[in-house]
């Protein structure tokens, strides 16, 4: 059984480190950007960025001024019991999140969309959002908090299987222009692209595939995982970089991920992580013990099954 | 990196000299007090017709586009971590106006605003655009703020868009985006990209299904 208090302390704990700690996965892939960027003003931003991150580790203060908005993916093992069932889980998630806005602090960036209600503590409507995974086996719970930045970056469209990849790549294209362009998008980033589902799950794969996928990461399909490269390569050659100066980093990775769709379809989504590229992963066991870590691993083989049985989930792992 | 930009101290009440000096990609770091205000504040101001909480441009001439990652404690003190602008076009229906009645002279925010918000707007009130760095350096801005303080129109527009006057010192990095003539460094470094576009499109095609309202011509400006 996990412990109700242990969730709520871990959770307070990941939301502080999301907010301070740049993961080293995307820390390695800047530098790497900031040693090829050629561009003066570009690389005068990506040193100003790499200064920033010591200094927020050095002051324990938040990277970022605009502390996104903060949201939890959790994934179960199938073994796992929470003390007090999933209504004491989300109850814990919601308390750690109004805590932490004020001990960090971080942004109090929620509000009613009508009203502009603010409740100075991130804690609103449908916020933070709540998502849900399980994994065969494990009598684990992992905490994934991922604080996105919400305005710019993201789009959506309706492709066809005529559009072809070469309609996937103007879609891409587009995107980074548009929402680079100033810098909008806080670039350079990871981009996340959603391929197929429907609308609403295309928009899930792409946010997933920005914010729970790691730098250097493949895509286990070959031939999806090349696209990946050639997508990042296609984005680093528009000439443009970060804050939309002239320069070559809009992409410091690109994560794909497909999920079935209408046979008549090829929705695709493309979404922006940022600079700051706030996340932060914690297991917990039903023994009491918390690990630590930024990879959330999240797109398991088990995640991107696509036969109707999953062997494995047959027999009860001890 | 090479030589680099120009970087230069500047007061958050500068003289028209000092802002006639300033050149587009320059570098800036403030002293003195700038105060946050966005669209709650200029709503609140400029809509409503309700008095400054303080005497604007005598304590600050620098209006920050933004709102900190702050809070307030019981006792009224304040804890202030990070700081890092909002995008700034969004406030171009009240940024007129709101030069004309805060004689704000150094508008600080993201992204930049239009050149005809420039041509119209700033450089008829002496004023120039400074861009965050980034986006953002939220740390490094945090460790150049002295001190809030104060905090006006907590409970009428919430801590996110409430007025933060606070002290700095060496606060930077900024970006010279707008300077006294109206020149836009983000406009010059968008017509340097556009360039290339076609370029970089070589091979792609368009949507079979187009959208309404939908350009083409990737020079145009989003905002």
């Amino acid at each position: 059984m996990i412990a109700i208090d242990l969730v709520q302390s871990t959770a307070e704990m990941l939301m502080k480190k999301a907010a301070i700690e740049i993961p080293d996965d995307y820390l390695t892939g800047l530098k790497a950007a900031a040693a090829a960027e050629d561009g003066d003003l570009s690389s005068f931003v990506l040193e100003a960025m790499l200064e920033n991150y010591e200094a927020a580790k050095e002051d324990s203060r938040a990277m970022c001024g605009d502390t996104g908005c903060p949201r939890w993916y959790v994934k179960m093992g199938n073994e796992a019991r929470i003390d007090g069932g999933p209504i004491a889980l989300e109850a814990a998630l919601r308390r750690a999140t109004a805590t932490a806005t004020s001990t960090v602090p971080l942004r109090p960036n929620r509000v009613h969309p009508l009203w502009r209600t603010d409740h100075d503590n991130n804690v609103g409507i449908g916020a933070p959002e709540i998502e849900y995974g399980f994994e065969p086996g494990g009598d684990w719970v992992d905490l994934i908090t991922v604080h996105k930045g919400g305005l710019f970056g993201t789009d959506y469209r309706m492709l066809f299987p005529s559009d072809g990849i070469q309609g996937i790549k103007r879609f891409f294209l587009d995107s980074l222009v548009a929402f680079g362009k100033r810098g909008l998008a806080c670039q350079p980033a990871i981009i996340g692209i959603g391929l197929g589902g429907s609308k609403d799950a295309c928009m899930v794969l792409g946010k997933r595939a920005a914010c729970l996928r790691i730098v250097g990461d493949r895509n286990p399909d070959p031939k999806i995982a090349e696209l990946e490269d050639e997508l990042k390569a296609l984005g680093n050659n528009i000439g443009m970089g970060a804050m939309g100066f002239v320069g070559k980093s809009m992409v410091i990775d690109c994560n794909i991920e497909v999920g079935y769709c209408h046979t008549g379809g090829m929705q695709m989504s493309v979404h922006a992580f940022c600079l700051s590229s706030r996340r932060a992963v914690a297991r917990i066991y039903g023994d009491g013990r918390v690990e630590y870590r930024t990879d959330p691993d999240w797109f398991t083989d088990y995640q991107r099954r696509e036969t109707v049985e999953w062997p494995q989930a047959q027999t009860k792992s001890d | 990196m090479a030589a680099g930009p120009n970087k230069i101290r500047l007061s958050t009440n500068p003289t028209d000299a000092a802002i006639a000096a300033l050149q587009i990609g320059d570098i800036v770091y403030l002293d003195g007090t700038i105060y946050t205000a966005r669209e709650g504040v200029y709503m609140r101001v400029v809509e409503d017709g309700v008095d400054l909480p303080i005497d604007l441009p005598a304590v600050s001439a620098a209006n920050f586009h933004c709102s900190p990652a702050a809070t307030q404690h019981e006792d009224g003190s304040f804890a202030l971590g990070a700081v890092t602008a909002t995008a700034s076009f969004r406030f171009s229906k009240w940024i007129g106006r709101w030069l004309a009645k805060s004689g704000a002279k150094l508008i600080i925010g993201k992204g930049g605003m239009s050149p005809e918000d420039y041509r119209d707007h700033f450089v008829p009130n002496g004023a120039i655009y400074l861009t965050t760095v980034g986006y953002g350096t939220g740390a490094l801005l945090g460790r150049g703020v002295k001190q809030v303080r104060e905090l006006h129109w907590k409970k009428e527009l919430g801590l996110a868009q409430a007025m933060w006057v606070i002290e700095v010192e060496n606060f930077g990095p900024f970006i010279v985006e707008c300077d006294h003539k109206g020149n836009s460094l983000f406009e010059r470094e968008n017509a340097k990209i556009a360039a290339n576009l076609d370029a970089a499109y070589a091979g792609t095609k368009p949507a079979v299904l187009k959208r309404f309202g939908e350009t083409d011509d990737r020079k145009d400006e989003m905002i």
